[in-house]
């Protein structure tokens, strides 16, 4: 457990207008919620990441685990340990102190991903709606540097910012039963990778051979919330041949672990 | 030492308290969806409480004991049979070499948990014993019994004798009436409901139907009216929370939920409730009161404090 003040960088650096104070909503007997704003940006998703950075440092007692997520963080704790109304008053007081250095550098990771119209089934479909075909479609999804903000949903499920305004494309009016593991789909300003096989309503441009989720590996899920992500077209021979080093474990990813 | 699976039964799968510390990563906790009736049955036969025990739903497994040890069958209402006699529910019970056990299908609740002494030695996966299926995670290969399975135990603890037998107070066997109450704290959503809305959920009585698992259960009841709509910018969903989509049906999210969600939550089932929650069969209805945080925190306090005078002879 580090002291504090090892993780609370001087106050004032930066010169940002001090930002609104979150909102603490108890969720249930055992976790809160921490509110920071009500919309999806980056500089929100910055500071719940910052917050959950911080908590992770200092190991408070009782506090079980974190969720980060969009504009939230959802901190389970064990009320025989720590009283509700001391967390809270703890947090606030942490809060005030989160600051940019806080975070750790965010880790850049480039994803393969086979445009294939066999495996990105919609890209066809997606260019139509724009006017583009489907190589501008794929040169400007694979141009573009997306932010991971948070993983859920399903084991490694990762929501990424950062999709180009011009394929943003409102989602399947009727989802799909079954989307394969890998898929790289784009639905409203956002875009995912599918982690596991499951329903979903997202247009899907592409597939990545690398898996997002492996309930084999001693880190069962690849991103996490911070990381940078692009995406590297790889034509289908490079798809196949890196599916079968991600199945026999000997593919290296490319992560690059500071800036 | 094993337990030999002659029919797996339906579901049936291995449990321990939970796996913590990896739902950032969209990885449930899993553990028992009744956690009291788990932790007896660890308690009845002297194992400390995160030990693996086997969860069984609906329909119980057909088993062939090769050790002499002690076991406890505790949660729903069911028969349990060793060597086809007929024996009792949450009791410490000595099983001998070659001895079948049978657990039938549940008459009342859901969810039968089965204690081994010294508990079910699978490895564990990420600090955890516990199964999550659709994750392939943990217990038995990542997956649910399935026949000709092996279960490997772990050594016997000592003092079968002086525990053979021993019950819990009639008081604390739970009853399955045809309503229960359940209660639960607002929020941290119950800004984005009607006045209405919230009263109807407080009102109304929500039969469970059968869209059930280990992920959550689905209600049927009074639609809850939403002010504007039921979506939120997706976060993280506690253990129990209520969701209330579109149609104003409540699910509540239970111990293999996704870890983060997009509909309104009206409130979280407090955490001595939940298994209240899971043990509602088909059909049952539930009616939600709504209580503080602080009553919740006194009611979990007093609950564990109640634990350790469950047992017989224990004090």
């Amino acid at each position: 457990m580090l002291p504090l003040n090892d993780v609370s960088p001087s106050k004032g650096a930066g010169g940002n207008p001090t930002p609104r104070k979150a909102r603490y909503l108890p969720a249930g007997d055992r976790a809160l919620s921490v509110e920071f704003g009500s919309t999806i940006s980056e500089d929100l998703n910055q500071r719940v990441l910052q917050f959950d950075n911080l908590l992770r440092k200092v190991c408070l007692p009782g506090v079980l685990e974190t969720v980060p997520s969009y504009r939230a963080l959802l901190v389970y704790y064990d009320p025989l340990i720590i009283e509700y109304e001391a967390l809270v008053e703890q947090l606030r007081r942490w809060e005030t102190e989160i600051a940019p250095q806080v975070v750790e550098p965010p880790r850049r990771v480039e994803i393969p991903c086979c445009y294939d119209p066999e495996l990105g089934f919609d890209l066809t479909a997606v260019g139509t709606q724009h006017g583009l075909t489907a190589q501008d479609v794929v040169r400007i999804h694979s141009s573009a540097q997306y932010i991971t903000y948070f993983i859920g949903f399903a084991p490694g499920f990762p929501y990424l910012g950062g999709l180009p305004e011009e394929i943003f494309t409102p989602r399947l009016v009727r989802p799909r039963d079954k989307i394969p593991g890998g898929s790289v789909g784009i639905g409203g300003g956002q875009c995912t990778i599918y982690s596991v096989e499951s329903p979903g309503g997202f247009w899907i441009l592409g597939r990545t051979p690398l898996r997002l989720y492996d309930p084999s590996a001693s880190q069962p899920v690849l991103l996490r919330a911070g990381d940078r992500i692009r995406f590297h077209p790889v034509d289908r021979a490079d798809y196949e041949q890196m599916y079968r080093s991600v199945a026999a474990g000997t593919f290296r990813t490319n992560i690059q672990e500071s800036v | 030492m094993s337990l030999a699976v002659l029919h797996a039964g339906f579901q049936t799968s291995v449990q321990d308290l939970g796996r913590y510390g990896y739902l950032r990563g969209g990885i449930p906790p899993s553990g028992p969806m009744d956690r009291h009736a788990f932790v007896i049955a660890n308690r009845l036969v002297g194992n400390e409480d995160n030990a693996a025990e086997l969860e069984c739903a609906f329909l119980g497994p057909r088993l062939e004991c090769q050790t002499d040890t002690l076991i406890a069958v505790t949660g729903a209402e069911v028969d349990l049979r060793i060597n086809g006699k007929l024996e009792v529910l949450w009791t410490a019970l000595r099983i001998r070499s070659g001895d079948v056990i049978q657990i039938g299908p549940a008459r009342n609740g859901c969810w039968t948990y089965l204690a081994v002494s010294g508990g079910i030695d699978v490895p564990p996966v990420l600090g955890s014993r516990a199964t999550y299926s659709r994750g392939s995670l943990g217990g038995m290969e990542g997956r649910a019994l399935k026949n000709g399975d092996l279960l490997p135990l772990k050594a016997n603890l000592q003092g079968h004798d002086s525990m053979q037998g021993r019950q819990i107070l009639s008081q604390y066997k739970p009853s399955f009436p045809a309503e229960v109450e359940v209660r639960v704290i607002l929020g941290p959503q119950e800004d984005y409901f009607t006045p209405d809305g919230i009263a109807t959920f407080l009102s109304g009585a929500y039969k469970v139907t059968h869209k059930i698992d280990r992920m959550g259960y689905r209600l049927e009841g009074p639609p809850i009216a939403h002010r504007t709509g039921p979506d939120i910018i997706s976060d993280g969903i506690p253990s129990g929370g209520i969701q209330v989509p579109g149609d104003g049906q409540p699910m509540i999210l239970l111990v293999d939920r996704q870890s983060t969600g997009g509909y309104s939550k009206i409130a979280s089932v407090i955490s001595v409730d939940i298994g209240v929650v899971a043990q509602a069969q088909p059909g049952r209805r539930i009616r939600f009161r709504s209580v503080t945080l602080t009553e919740a925190h006194r009611i979990l306090r007093q609950a564990e404090a109640g634990l350790v005078k469950i047992i017989e002879g224990q004090s």
